[in-house]
């Protein structure tokens, strides 16, 4: 992206222009290909970055994502045993962990963060991206889902609840024999593939898209 | 990048008289209320977001303060409870031979959320000029922020995992205590406090 060059003139045509979404700066809009990456010359926020077929690797790591996210609720998660007991959690039981008293809102906000929301975002997404990814105009309120997807960004924390189960299974090792579930490793690979995911998200490709497929 | 320092002219939107769009960018004339790409709501850089900014810091930093003098674990060994709080947890640790364990609970859980509280407090400072700050370190701070926020709540969620795994059928029983929730809360208020602030007031030279 380039910076305006002609200050003086009066901005008959509003259509050419950007301004970086992060600090304002007036940009000249301008097509950017796959693979390419455009920035902000003032604050470096990249503000474009295609990527080749990136709708279509959405989409699909959307669906594995929510299969993903089912097979680590229901099977074992993890397994303790100790002094000759065993005790299977499965991750609803984490999200129960705080239901008993004082704590009980926590068990909502838990079950927000690390299932429901993501289970939106991932929903949302394959809204929004399918009819792009086969060049179809954008199915009914497909903009304000999209505002939806990138306004739960910050909240989804899956890859936040990983790095809890691995401290507090060492804060456990000692204390107990552990196994480790089938939930546990659909879980490891649900975080990988959200990570791929929001790294071939480009938001304002995205809008763009959006813009020039809306049916008129 | 060339040469990050070079002098070109730099031009924002509000300077031209316009209004861009924070969210997909599009830049409109002034008056409009709503982006006509996105939808999103459009308002100029001002200092009202700062406003938000500040409510939102205080309550966080309000929660903070029971979430470190109530227990945020309560363990029962054969009969006998203690509470952990927070720092007392990461002690614990430390004193077991987990330092590895104990310095990521101590930084999730002490250093990010004051940390935290800190670096936005400044940055809302030093936009209203209060105090001095460059704005490529204010943009690099402003990064840092709102990336490394989330990460706090790791502490909650290692609580739910601890008591969902060690129960009332084992010699050792974990619930957690009244501090995860507030620590919860300030997580959760200081992200919107950070989420509230416009990254365009931190490049803009002419607000006061």
């Amino acid at each position: 992206m380039s910076a305006v060059s002609h200050p003086e003139s009066q901005f008959e045509d509003l259509e050419g222009l950007l301004a970086c979404p992060s600090c304002d700066m007036l940009l000249n809009d301008r097509n950017v290909a796959a693979n390419e990456i455009a920035a902000c010359p003032r604050c470096h926020t990249v503000i474009e970055a295609p990527r080749p077929l990136a709708m279509t690797r959405i989409i699909m790591l959307s669906f594995a994502a929510l299969i993903l996210l089912f097979a680590a609720l229901f099977f074992p998660f993890l397994e303790l045993q100790a002094a000759g007991m065993m005790r299977h959690t499965t991750l609803l039981d984490t999200i129960a962990a705080f239901s008993g008293g004082l704590t009980a809102p926590l068990t909502l906000l838990m079950g927000a963060l690390i299932v429901f929301l993501p289970l939106v975002r991932f929903v949302s997404l394959v809204y929004v991206l399918a009819p792009m990814a086969f060049g179809w105009a954008p199915l009914k309120h497909a903009i304000p889902v999209f505002r939806l997807v990138e306004a739960l960004r910050p909240w989804a924390m899956i890859e936040i609840f990983m790095v809890g189960v691995a401290v507090a299974l060492v804060k456990v090792a000692g204390l107990a024999h552990i196994t480790i579930g089938p939930a546990f490793w659909a879980f490891v690979a649900l975080v990988i593939v959200t990570v791929f995911k929001d790294n071939f998200m480009s938001r304002v490709t995205v809008w763009k898209t959006l813009e020039a497929r809306r049916p008129s | 990048m060339e040469n990050a320092r070079s002098q070109t002219p730099v031009l924002t939107a509000h300077e031209a008289g316009l209004i861009g769009c924070t969210s997909c960018g599009k830049v409109h004339r002034t008056g409009t209320d709503r982006c006509a790409r996105c939808g999103a709501t459009l308002h100029a850089p001002d200092g009202k977001s700062l406003q938000k900014v500040w409510a939102w810091l205080v309550a966080g930093l309000v929660v903070y303060v029971p979430a470190n003098v109530y227990p945020m674990l309560r363990t029962t060994t054969l009969g006998q409870t203690t509470d952990n709080t927070i720092v007392g947890g990461a002690l614990d640790l430390a004193r077991h031979g987990d330092y590895g364990v104990a310095l990521v609970v101590f930084i999730a859980s002490i250093v990010i959320p004051i940390g935290k509280f800190a670096a936005i407090a400044y940055l809302a400072l030093a936009v209203s000029r209060k105090v001095r700050m460059g704005p490529h370190a204010r943009h690099i701070t402003f990064v840092i922020v709102e990336f490394i926020g989330r990460w706090s709540m790791i502490d909650v969620f290692v609580v739910a995992i601890l008591a969902s795994l060690v129960t009332l059928d084992f010699a050792a029983t974990i619930r957690p205590g009244i501090a995860a929730i507030s620590f919860a809360l300030s997580v959760a208020f200081t992200m919107i406090s950070a989420l509230s602030f416009d990254p365009r007031l931190i490049w803009d030279t002419k607000y006061r």
